[in-house]
């Protein structure tokens, strides 16, 4: 594995299913009486939020704690940043600090990559969301789930039918996952008004579906994506109502899904507008159960980044290592 | 390349092994076998069901990954992890018998004894091992033992099981 995950292309096939692999094995730590493992103990993780969130920070710390890491939360408002600090005097003052991961998210697509490109700190970087760009944990565990539910036994998620829906155009969540769920075999139909879908999306591996009737009976997974008002500066559609009608799974759609189906979405949830309230707490429902297994992936992608020696003194090592038990 | 133990030894040790447990326990009553992945955990499962068969009962078993544990994991690329299986009953007030292939530095036993210990409180630990190595680096010791190999540090020593690798063997590779 490469030292930052900044994108799912850092990831091979074989990373992500070793990735999956992991967290399936630490998904049982959840279970035992003492939620907690010794394997970062002295390691300190930032987590680095320039943007709201709840889920993702509290995710990442529960994730560093129970694998023992120290954790610092830095979030923007509250700190020097309000006063105009640069990215890169946050990022020399975490270094000086002794950072051993830094977990970032931003408002502007690209400032994780900038974070580990410039060379101001020696740490990992993990992308936990910059702008409309990339959110790779969050396609993790939303594989990770999917695999659970629909595959057990395999590896990855061939024949899958995956329907992703709503506003493609401003989501970092719907990215990364159709870059990781056609690695591991899945199938993919984006469904949302035109003016929601980004310029190229012909050229991405995914099926073009433009009202969530057409797909939604023979879909094995269905998932919704918050329409983000914070991103809205524009009309994109009519009306919130017009929206809800086309796109939104109410009642008659979840009535339509397959019985294996799986409903997911990254939260928070807009109930009412893209998910109706049934829908979201039915028995097909897994939104509840993402979050769990968030942390499990969380814990699997900070021990394989931070568990093990740094990459250029394991090389050292085991050149010179002599076989042992 | 020496082979120093084959089929049929392994299979006596492993019985003996079995009667030693339950001599040593004075039956099977409080006993949990728990294998250290990979060949440590087929051993067990052997020896589970040898105990199985001598008293009549079944044994409550597992697996115990000891990879989060290990107290070199600074000095190598992490390892993908293997699975962790603990009976239903858990471990608590049970006589735990670890079973590993190879004892050699004690370092794999030390890192398993942290596992335990977040699992619950067993009333006792034994190790059960199928090869004695020697070159402890820990003030740890086996309490059943297939056979002792006395061995070089340059040594290796591999344990071929039927189940992962085919047939049962174990050999010493190097300059012996």
């Amino acid at each position: 594995m490469k030292r930052h995950l900044l994108s799912i292309n850092d990831l091979t096939y074989d990373d992500a299913v070793l990735i999956l692999d992991t967290a399936a094995e630490l998904a049982k730590i959840s279970d035992a009486p003492v939620k907690k493992l010794p394997t970062l103990r002295g390691r300190t993780v930032v987590n680095l939020f320039f943007e709201d969130s709840t889920r993702t920070r509290i995710s990442f710390e529960a994730a560093a704690k129970r694998l023992s890491a120290d954790v610092i939360n830095f979030s923007a408002k509250g700190s020097s940043l309000s006063k105009g600090e640069s990215l890169k005097d946050t990022a020399l003052t975490l270094q000086a600090m002794g950072a051993d991961a830094v977990i970032i998210r931003h408002s502007a697509s690209g400032a994780p990559a900038r974070l580990a490109d410039q060379q101001w700190m020696t740490g990992s970087v993990i992308n936990a969301g910059d702008g409309t760009h990339e959110h790779p944990t969050q396609a993790l565990l939303d594989a990770f789930t999917i695999r659970k539910h629909l595959r057990p036994e395999n590896k990855d998620l061939t024949g899958v039918k995956v329907a992703i829906v709503g506003d493609i155009l401003h989501s970092r969540v719907a990215r990364s996952n159709v870059l990781l769920l056609t690695k591991l075999g899945a199938e993919i139909t984006l469904v949302a008004p035109p003016t929601l879908l980004p310029v190229g999306v012909e050229n991405w591996p995914a099926k073009v579906a433009f009202g969530l009737d057409a797909v939604v009976a023979d879909s094995d997974v269905v998932m919704m994506l918050r329409i983000q008002r914070e991103r809205m500066a524009e009309l994109f559609f009519p009306s919130e109502r017009e929206y809800s009608r086309q796109f939104g799974l109410n009642s008659d759609r979840l009535k339509k899904l397959k019985p294996t189906a799986l409903v997911m979405h990254p939260g928070p949830m807009n109930r009412g507008l893209e998910i109706s309230a049934d829908s979201a707490d039915s028995l097909q429902s897994v939104i509840v159960e993402q979050v769990t297994n968030g942390v499990s992936v969380r814990m699997a992608v900070l021990y394989l980044l931070l568990g093990g020696a740094p990459l250029a003194a394991v090389a050292n090592i085991e050149s010179n290592e002599k076989v042992g038990m | 390349m020496t082979n120093v133990m084959n089929e049929g030894d392994i299979t006596r040790a492993l019985r003996r092994i079995a009667h030693e447990i339950i001599e040593r326990n004075r039956g099977s009553e409080n006993l949990v076998v728990l294998g250290i992945p990979t060949r440590g955990a087929f051993l067990s499962a052997r020896v589970a069901d040898l105990i199985s068969q001598i008293e009549g009962k079944p044994i409550p078993r597992g697996t115990l990954d000891i990879t989060m544990f290990r107290d070199d994991l600074r000095m190598r690329a992490p390892k993908p992890l293997l699975p962790t299986e603990i009976p239903a009953g858990g471990i608590e007030n049970t006589d735990v018998i670890l079973v590993d292939d190879v004892f050699f530095s004690g370092r794999t036993i030390r890192a398993a004894l942290d596992a335990l210990g977040e699992l619950g409180r067993p009333n006792s630990v034994q190790l059960a091992v199928l090869i004695d190595r020697g070159h402890r680096e820990l003030p740890i010791r086996a309490d059943f033992v297939g056979k002792n190999i006395p061995t070089s540090r340059e040594e290796i020593v591999k344990v071929h099981l039927a189940e992962i690798d085919g047939l049962d063997e174990v050999l010493i590779e190097g300059n012996a």
